[in-house]
């Protein structure tokens, strides 16, 4: 790290610490255990809202089960959109677990304070600002896709490479490794920029000035949830169909 | 560190956001004066051209994000030092 941004982190309020992180040694592995730990808050967050909302179900909807109901039918409608009415079914519970991940950990690095729990090195934030998880999340989304060609068509689905002309297979190619590095580099660089911003602002002014940007990160990370889950479903759509006509 | 390669990777960070700023801006402010113009001729499509909106601006929005990766990894990460 530069030295000025050194002496900026040694003021108590606001520290940015990127690139320093609390390592496990797990066997031969070095793992980042900051995200552990936050991604496991996230996903127990997620499994402690699904167990509450579905444990006493009732067909007048109250409190839980309205809310995690009102997702379910935002995320149906996403999927429908993108996949289409008839292939979307099989497809809804991985999309929809992208973006319920994806935004409750994007949320959980705005809103919970987590800079008030000490580790011995780096420091707790969103799972997402970790370029791992993005990437994990990227190629999971890859595979998916490649998943969902062969399943529909076998090794046709290789005939999208060369469908309009040959000419074209190098940049076919190329769009498979494209897909997942924007995927990946779109949601990190969005939460980490926020969270820097944020920190800034912070450093500068300590009271009340940040709010209006947090709001701002807030209302960005949520439409990162959305898009990559968009995404993902326009993808997943693209290897159903053929060779796409919808680039993004 | 060199304080050239600290030098040139400050600089260099300074113009991977900034020149990737151009671009996307300009794409963001003729998409933002198109949907205005939607919605002036349409003031009840005005819901559907506000999602519409946001969502793409999110996708013009990336390229810059590319850039600013870019820059983080100069200043934060900088494979030469």
């Amino acid at each position: 790290m530069l030295d000025v941004l050194d002496t900026f982190s040694a003021l108590p309020i606001a520290s940015l610490e990127v690139g320093h992180h609390l390592y496990w040694h797990i066997g031969n592995l070095k793992v980042h255990g900051q995200v552990f730990i936050t991604s496991w808050i996230v996903i127990a967050i997620l499994l402690t809202a699904s167990v509450l909302a579905t444990r006493n179900i009732q067909r007048v909807p109250t409190g839980a089960q309205n809310l995690m109901e009102y997702a379910l039918e935002f995320l149906r409608d996403l999927a429908k959109s993108q996949l289409g009415e008839k292939e979307y079914r099989p497809w809804l519970p991985f999309i929809g677990t992208l973006f319920l991940f994806i935004f409750v950990s994007n949320w959980s690095g705005a809103l919970v304070p987590w800079k008030l729990i000490h580790i011995p090195e780096g420091e707790l934030a969103a799972p997402t600002n970790d370029i791992n998880t993005t990437v994990a999340l990227a190629l999971l989304t890859s595979i998916a896709y490649f998943y969902a060609g062969f399943k529909k068509k076998g090794l046709g689905y290789f005939a999208k490479y060369i469908e309009p002309t040959p000419i074209l297979l190098p940049i076919a190619i190329l769009e498979d490794f494209t897909k997942p590095l924007s995927l990946s580099f779109r949601l990190f660089g969005n939460i980490l920029a926020d969270e820097l911003v944020v920190a800034v602002l912070v450093l500068l002014v300590p009271l009340f000035v940040p709010i209006p940007v947090m709001m701002l990160g807030l209302f960005t990370s949520a439409i990162q949830a959305l898009v990559f889950a968009t995404l993902a479903a326009a993808y997943i759509h693209e290897a159903l169909e053929g060779h796409g006509e919808e680039e993004h | 560190m060199d304080p050239l390669v600290s030098a040139a990777s400050v600089l260099a960070a300074a113009l991977a956001v900034g020149l990737a700023a151009i671009g996307p801006g300009i794409g963001q402010g003729n998409a933002a004066g198109q949907a205005v113009e939607g919605i002036a001729r349409q003031p009840e499509a005005e819901g559907k051209i506000r999602g519409t909106l946001l969502l793409t601006l999110a996708f013009m929005e990336s390229l810059t994000i590319y850039g600013l990766v870019i820059s983080l990894v100069l200043l934060f990460a900088n494979p030469f030092s």
